[in-house]
């Protein structure tokens, strides 16, 4: 293997500064959020397949009760407009305002994970009671972490975005952008699952 | 919004290690990560490889006398997972697609480096806790397959740590395939058009959809088979009320395309290599994408021919068994127009060439056993039986792996700037091929007459086409040998091989060889006609 001599070194840095390609890692992200969005598809169709071909046993107990993830869902599709409303924010230069629409969405995220715990406290099953019960932990669970990481994500841009020293910048973007679309993902996702698993 | 070639990697370029040991490190550079993947595949195929000669010592005899029949399973079970997950899937696409994609779109480096070398570097570890697991309660026993019951009911830490190695390895699997998609639609240099890209471009995007759409598939259902495992739920387990034939769906819905995942590159590197050595333009260009194109959405619904004896309703046996047969009709094309490549050629009979045609023979013999298998009457005499096994692995074994050897020996000049020794090439193709067809045919007539795959003890009236098939396993492990040998030997002293020892025409072989760091010194050659051939080379430019 050759090594660069100092002269293909200068020619190289020189024609590094000329050189620019598009930014892709938007692409990069979707591209992920498919592969993301097919574990989920997996967990779907086995879980209406349950549902179709594996009659649970006598006696199990499978009721949902609707107001509190309808609450979640609710606070989740609030939670996608905040955080629109945060971009929307830092592109008009308002950093502070920005930052206090993604404390407010991470707030809100962190709403809905307390209720989701609330939830598995008071339902009437366990992990292991019934395929059912197996199956709604495992999807919900499965979202939780979801949820859980992108709560983390936002706090970290949020704290990013403060005014003396922060990255995030109308310049630089692509975090927030990055996190947002990862975040509407999770809702979109929720929704699906609401609608699967609660009203189905 | 563009952005500029990130300084960052270039600072940190300078504090990288020089020589070989560069080999060892988080190096950023395609070219040092596309060596790594190769390198370590081949290390885990020689650990797999040794476990084939250990089920085919075993298989010599009827009895169960050289091992366990516990041991055995666990031999099996590593010997499939090493091969698929640790050897062909990553040197077949990891190791050559990190070389050559970023020459194919006239880049400097992959779309996201860091990600990629993530990605391999997921994989050592990975292999190790696998190869390891044996020594903590023995390595998993239900195949590389882990179907339930049997992965619920076996010793459980080998199969947890199975499930964790392949989950890491999809992982890395997954991270490749979003980096080759962005490189191969992204970062192609201005002015070169999709249409113009070398064939093996066209191959790994195909690949890399088929990994984006099914692995997290697998990584679902392979979590769930965890908490079966770990959390006593039931998912899998029928004693809880599960289903084990939805573990069958999720799981093929993956591993039917992790085999276009494995022989999908093999095709487009196969397109590579055939039109150089033939000095010849490759035959149908339009027709090979859109038969790769047409092989991955068939691909992605046809994997319940897997499971026609798992109580598959008609309809679905139907359906599956048409969509089957349709993918003979793109590979079918893919192999007439690799013929018609070699038609009226000026063919230089070389190891690499001489690889690339053992693996069109063997392709088409596993192609036409595999039509076979997709007919429900036939599948279900077979099912399950050697004849799978011989089928699988004339895919596998004589398709990709005859690939990767043929690619080493087309591209090691490239990567080194020394020559591979012709007449230890010629020598290692001869054992090989022999020594596969071999092993293997003798299985086709095995599973026909009933021997089931899988077991350690069998009927002894198939004692001697046993012993056939593991003479050609001996001579396939020989056939290591002169490879090693050579690989060695030519490193050290080779011949010189020049920039572009085969007057090939696509783009990595433009610049020296080996390449610099950065891949160009000036800017990338614009190639728009990669074959070219024929044609004065001044034409070209």
């Amino acid at each position: 293997m050759t090594t660069l001599d100092s002269s293909k070194e200068i020619q190289k840095n020189n024609s590094e500064v000329n050189e620019t390609h598009e930014d892709f890692r938007m692409f990069g992200l979707i591209t992920f959020l498919i592969a993301d969005g097919m574990t989920f598809a997996g967990f779907f169709a086995a879980y209406l397949t349950y549902k179709a071909v594996n009659p649970l046993p006598d006696g199990a107990i499978y009721e949902l009760e609707l107001p509190i993830p309808t609450l979640n869902t609710i606070l989740l599709l609030v939670s996608s407009a905040t955080f629109h409303k945060a971009g929307k924010a830092l592109l008009k230069d308002k950093n502070s305002d920005s930052q206090k629409w993604l404390f407010f969405t991470a707030f809100l995220g962190i709403i809905f994970l307390i209720c989701q715990l609330f939830e598995y406290f008071h339902l009437p099953f366990g992990l292991t009671d019934n395929l059912f019960a197996s199956t709604f932990y495992a999807l919900t669970g499965f979202h939780g972490l979801h949820v859980t990481l992108g709560t983390l994500m936002i706090l970290i841009i949020a704290w990013q975005s403060r005014i003396n020293g922060g990255r995030l910048t109308s310049q630089n973007m692509f975090p927030l952008e990055a996190v947002e679309l990862y975040w509407h993902f999770v809702d979109g996702i929720w929704v699906v699952l609401f609608i699967i698993l609660y009203l189905l | 919004m563009t952005i500029s070639i990130d300084p960052q990697k270039t600072n940190n370029e300078s504090l990288q290690p020089k020589g070989w040991l560069r080999y060892f490190s988080f190096s950023l550079d395609h070219k040092v990560i596309g060596i790594q993947y190769l390198v370590c595949g081949f290390l885990f195929y020689l650990i797999g490889g040794t476990l084939a000669s250990a089920i085919r010592i075993e298989l010599a005899s009827p009895m169960s006398d050289f091992m366990p029949r516990d041991v055995y399973n666990q031999v099996l079970t590593l010997h499939g997972t090493i091969m698929i997950f640790l050897w062909i899937v990553p040197v077949v696409n990891g190791a050559f697609g990190n070389y050559l994609i970023p020459f194919y779109v006239g880049a400097r480096d992959m779309a996201f480096p860091r990600l990629n070398a993530v990605a391999f570097w997921l994989i050592p570890p990975s292999g190790l806790m696998l190869v390891t697991s044996y020594f903590v309660e023995g390595a998993a026993q239900a195949g590389w397959t882990a179907y339930p019951p049997l992965s619920i009911t076996t010793p459980q830490s080998g199969q947890i740590i199975w499930i964790l190695s392949v989950l890491l390895l999809g992982g890395s699997s997954i991270f490749g395939g979003i980096n080759f998609i962005a490189t191969i639609i992204k970062l192609r240099r201005p002015g070169l058009k999709l249409m113009q890209l070398p064939m093996y471009c066209w191959a790994m995007l195909g690949t890399s959809l088929l990994v984006v759409l099914s692995t997290p598939v697998l990584a679902g259902t392979l979590i769930l088979l965890s908490f079966d495992i770990i959390a006593n739920t039931g998912f899998f387990n029928p004693v809880l009320g599960g289903n084990v034939v939805v573990y069958q769906h999720l799981f093929w819905f993956y591993s039917h395309p992790a085999v276009y995942i494995m022989v999908l590159p093999a095709f487009g590197l196969v397109s590579e290599i055939l039109p150089v050595h033939a000095r010849k333009p490759l035959f149908g260009y339009t027709t090979m994408v859109f038969s790769i194109m047409g092989i991955v959405v068939l691909g992605l619904v046809v994997w319940a021919h897997h499971m026609f004896t798992s109580g598959t309703p008609p309809w679905m046996r139907l359906f599956f068994t048409i969509a089957t047969a349709f993918i003979a009709v793109p590979t079918g094309i893919k192999f007439f127009n690799w013929v018609a490549t070699l038609w009226g050629g000026k063919i230089s009979i070389n190891s690499a060439m001489l690889f690339s045609c053992g693996f069109i023979i063997n392709f088409v013999f596993g192609g036409i056993t595999g039509v076979a298998l997709a007919q429900v009457p036939f599948d279900i005499h077979v099912h399950d039986t050697y004849f799978v096994v011989a089928h699988f692995h004339y895919i596998v074994y004589g398709g990709t792996v005859f690939i990767i050897f043929s690619s080493i020996y087309h591209w090691f000049p490239k990567v080194t700037g020394k020559m591979l020794n012709e007449k230890l090439g010629i020598l290692h193709f001869i054992i090989t091929f022999i020594g596969f067809n071999l092993c293997f045919a003798p299985q086709h007539w095995l599973g026909l007459n009933g021997m089931p795959r899988r077991v350690a003890e069998y009927d002894p009236q198939f004692q001697f086409v046993n012993q056939i098939s593991s003479l050609g396993a001996l001579l396939m492990a020989i056939s290591t040998i002169p490879f090693l040998i050579n690989v060695f030997l030519s490193v050290r002293n080779g011949k010189n091989a020049g920039d572009n020892p085969w007057n090939a025409l696509t783009p990595e072989w433009l610049t020296s060889s080996p390449p610099p760091v950065e891949n160009w010194e000036g800017e990338a050659p614009l190639v728009k006609e990669p074959y070219g051939y024929g044609k004065e080379i001044s034409e070209q430019k």
